[in-house]
């Protein structure tokens, strides 16, 4: 773990002692399922009773992520899996989920009010599932964006990217280098629905979906799960469970409303308490996932997690590597934009890596000689920008 | 400068025909409060009355300060296009089959910013001025246009969409005959529509003017009657799968009271016109219009009735004729219903008292038949729904919004 740099700004939040976090599951992807949320979710509990060796009754603490849930609530669910837990909570907060509900999934194990908690996010994928979601995202979506030209996330991204690119030059070629830097990652993972290497000719001239996007800057809709544990330390290591600690954590909703267009999130107003948490500084971070459904917002990360300034996210992108040896890996096990977006899961999907990396448990390929992973989360595009976003960082055990 | 829009070529038969489709309608109920403002001249968004902050989308109480006291307001429509986008893929059947499909994110300058239609004309980074128009499902979409109004712009495919511009298009007036129809057929004329039916509805009586404008090449003069069934059936049986436009500008009009009548006769005859006409010529062309609404280009996109304001409260001094026109406007709002399926709008036009024969001994201000299709024109290229023509509608439709008991007590000429 990094040294205590006098430099780095204080945090006044609490530290997360000795609770750890540890399981890192994963309900294999799939492009299209005739499951339901239930069974992705169900089947997600069961992965993590299995990884910890524990029986169903021992779960005492849950939190639940799904879009495609309802009408069931995760209190419905309850019933619906069996399962009788002292703490429950529902998290739908797209993008920012697993952030979130770690924090709080920490806090309540700190406090004791529950002794493990499972932290789960699934969704299925029917063939309407994703116009169904996108049409009445939200109130805003239904009213404001869905009748003009209905492309969902796809245009909201399109303007971001638009002026991104004409704001401070970013050249497709800049997204392009982080799309096939994590397609080779994927390459190495078992659960990646895209597992064909890309090539800078294949992202560039692939089909126009909503100008200038292109067919690789989308996240591909799926089903699927991801999950993990929360417990205490001394429940981890008497299981003989792998753990992480929990370094720093932050959220944001609804940062900056008078942005007149989003070019920053709301790590920018939250990013010192996440280091001065932690202890840790930028350069401390071995391994970057960003929620990454389209790369434009993933170079936005890379600026407001301080790696670098604001605007110069192109000439970092264009300075550094980002494959798992490379000079600045992120997105390990590939990102949503080549493992697939299982619904509110692609919003786990890189916490669970970080977990697994950190532990060194990865599926696919390493990240060598990690000492520390930051997670971040982004989502809910419920109008114009995404509303929130969430951060954590991880350090092996020690 | 926008992309020409050639004059449209003969349909090939074989081709296939673009079936009616529409964007998604879902809104809010506070969402729906943008069509009462839509297709105007100005551009009016949510204001707080409290802190004055202007908010979109619209909500039930201000962003700012909370306050339910949000009334629809004015605002200054300028703005800056921030970001734009060209979708080349859509969820919706609408506009699949209306891609590429242009939009724009604008900085307004009365402060939100908005996801918008774009015109052509528009670019990112430049000055855009901002419509509220109704799309094909009748539902209040913004539009950006540019400033300054570059060449060709009302062929703007987007601009087409949300409104009703009669260029390139076939219009039928049911009764041409009138100063009302001989108006009508003149302003649509040099609008550039490509084919004027004209509805004769007296064959027997002779009028140069509009003799002239029969003798003109893009004009075709049918024997219509709209208070006689055959007729109509007959006229729609030869021209209705080609009306694009159809302007129901019948109207039958006689003075007098409800009381102190030897018999029903002129009342019954108003009904026929009036109410009954309306029905016979939607019963006729309504089907085939509603499938035609997205057939091409310049597929069928209007019905207009000329209605008259007091079909919104009784005139004492019509009483009969101002029933008759109430029971055509609920007809109308039926139809306006069905039509809504295919993407046609229903126009109603309430103009106060016409300068026409039936109306010579009415006290000035009158709309002449000239502003009267003006205004029918400008409605048709902004997308409006419903338009009140001239000084006495204007302040009648005001006092009704304001105290309709008042006006019911009041109304006299």
């Amino acid at each position: 773990m990094a040294q205590i740099d006098p430099d780095l700004p204080v945090s006044k939040r609490a530290s997360y002692d000795d609770v750890v976090v540890t399981c890192p599951v994963t309900i294999p992807y799939e492009r299209f399922s005739v499951r339901s949320a239930h069974w992705f979710l169900g089947r997600t509990v069961a992965e993590l009773l299995a990884a910890a060796h524990m029986e169903k009754d021992a779960l005492d603490g849950i939190c639940v992520s799904s879009f495609t849930l309802p009408p069931d609530s995760p209190i419905g669910l309850m019933q619906y899996l069996g399962l009788s837990p002292r703490w429950l909570d529902g998290i739908n907060w797209g993008g920012a989920c697993a952030a979130v509900a770690l924090r709080r999934a920490a806090r309540a194990v700190q406090a004791g009010d529950a002794q493990y908690v499972a932290c789960v996010a699934g969704d299925t994928n029917h063939v309407y599932s994703f116009r169904d979601n996108v049409s009445n995202f939200s109130q805003f979506a239904r009213d404001a964006v869905y009748p003009y030209g209905s492309g969902g996330p796809n245009a909201s991204f399109a303007f971001l990217t638009d002026y991104y690119m004409r704001h401070y030059g970013a050249e497709r070629n800049d997204f392009g280098k982080l799309c096939i830097a994590q397609r080779d990652n994927a390459l190495g993972n078992p659960f990646a629905l895209l597992k064909r290497p890309l090539s800078m000719e294949e992202y560039l001239n692939a089909r126009l979906i909503a100008d200038p996007l292109r067919l690789f800057d989308c996240v591909m809709p799926c089903a699927g799960g991801e999950g993990f544990l929360v417990m205490g330390r001394h429940e981890a290591e008497a299981r003989g469970l792998p753990y992480a600690h929990i370094l720093g954590s932050i959220e944001r909703h609804n940062a900056f409303p008078d942005d007149p267009i989003q070019m920053r999130g709301g790590w920018a107003m939250d990013v010192g308490d996440l280091y001065g948490m932690a202890g840790a500084k930028p350069s401390d971070i071995g391994l970057l996932q960003t929620y990454d459904d389209y790369p434009v917002i993933s170079m936005m990360q890379i600026e407001d997690l301080g790696f670098c300034a604001k605007g110069e996210g192109p000439e970092f992108v264009r300075e550094h590597t980002f494959t798992v040896t490379g000079s600045f890996p992120i997105n390990s096990s590939g990102g949503q934009l080549s493992v697939g977006q299982a619904g509110i899961a692609g919003g786990y999907l890189g916490m669970v890596e970080a977990i697994r990396q950190v532990t060194g448990q990865n599926l696919g390929r390493t990240v060598p000689d990690l000492e520390i992973a930051l997670a971040s989360g982004f989502g809910m595009i419920n109008y114009d920008r995404g509303l929130c976003s969430g951060a954590v960082i991880l350090g092996k055990s020690r | 400068m926008t992309t020409k829009l050639e004059h449209p070529k003969r349909k090939d038969p074989l081709e296939r025909t673009r079936l009616p489709s529409l964007p998604p309608a879902g809104r809010s109920r506070e969402a729906l409060g943008l069509i009462s403002v839509a297709g105007q001249a100005q551009f009016t968004l949510q204001t707080c009355a409290v802190c004055g902050a202007v908010q979109y989308p619209p909500r039930q109480l201000c962003h700012k300060c909370l306050s339910p006291d949000i009334p629809w307001e004015v605002q200054p429509d300028g703005g800056t296009m921030l970001a734009e986008t060209t979708l080349h893929h859509s969820n919706d059947v609408y506009f699949r089959e209306r891609l590429p499909w242009r939009l724009g994110l604008v900085k307004l300058e009365c402060g939100p910013s908005v996801v918008a239609h774009v015109m052509e004309d528009c670019r990112p980074g430049g000055r855009v001025r901002m419509s509220i128009k109704l799309d094909r499902s009748s539902r209040a979409v913004l539009l950006a246009m540019p400033e300054i109004e570059g060449e060709n712009m009302e062929d703007d495919l987007q601009l087409r969409e949300t409104t009703c511009d009669p260029k390139h298009r076939r219009v039928l007036i049911s009764n041409a005959k009138t100063a009302v129809g001989l108006g009508l057929a003149d302003a649509m004329l040099k609008a550039g529509a490509r084919i004027l039916f004209l509805g004769n509805p007296d064959p027997w009586k002779r009028i140069p003017e509009f003799d002239e404008l029969a003798s003109h090449p893009t004009c075709e003069v049918f024997n219509l009657d709209v208070s006689d069934s055959d007729s109509v059936h007959e006229v729609a049986g030869q021209i209705g799968s080609k009306v694009d436009i159809l302007i129901n500008s019948s109207y039958h009009i006689r003075p007098g009271g409800v009381t102190g009548r030897r018999d029903v006769n002129d009342p019954r005859n108003e009904m026929d016109v009036n109410y009954l006409g309306l029905l016979r010529l939607a019963k006729e062309f309504g089907p085939t219009m509603r499938a035609r609404g997205a057939d091409g280009d310049f597929g069928a996109c209007a019905w207009v009735n000329i209605l008259s304001i007091y079909a919104l409260v009784n005139n004492p001094t019509l009483a009969t004729y101002s029933a008759s026109q109430a029971a055509a406007l609920s007809l109308s709002q039926g139809l306006r219903n069905e039509l809504a399926e295919g993407g046609i709008k229903v126009l109603n036009v309430f103009p106060g008292p016409i300068e026409d024969e039936w109306q010579q001994l009415f006290p000035p201000p009158k709309v002449t038949p000239e502003a009267l299709a003006r205004g029918v024109l400008t409605a048709l290229r902004n997308g409006a729904e419903d338009i009140y023509p001239g000084a006495v509608a204007e302040e009648t439709i005001a006092r009704l919004r304001e105290n309709p008991k008042e006006v019911e007590r009041e109304l006299s000429l």
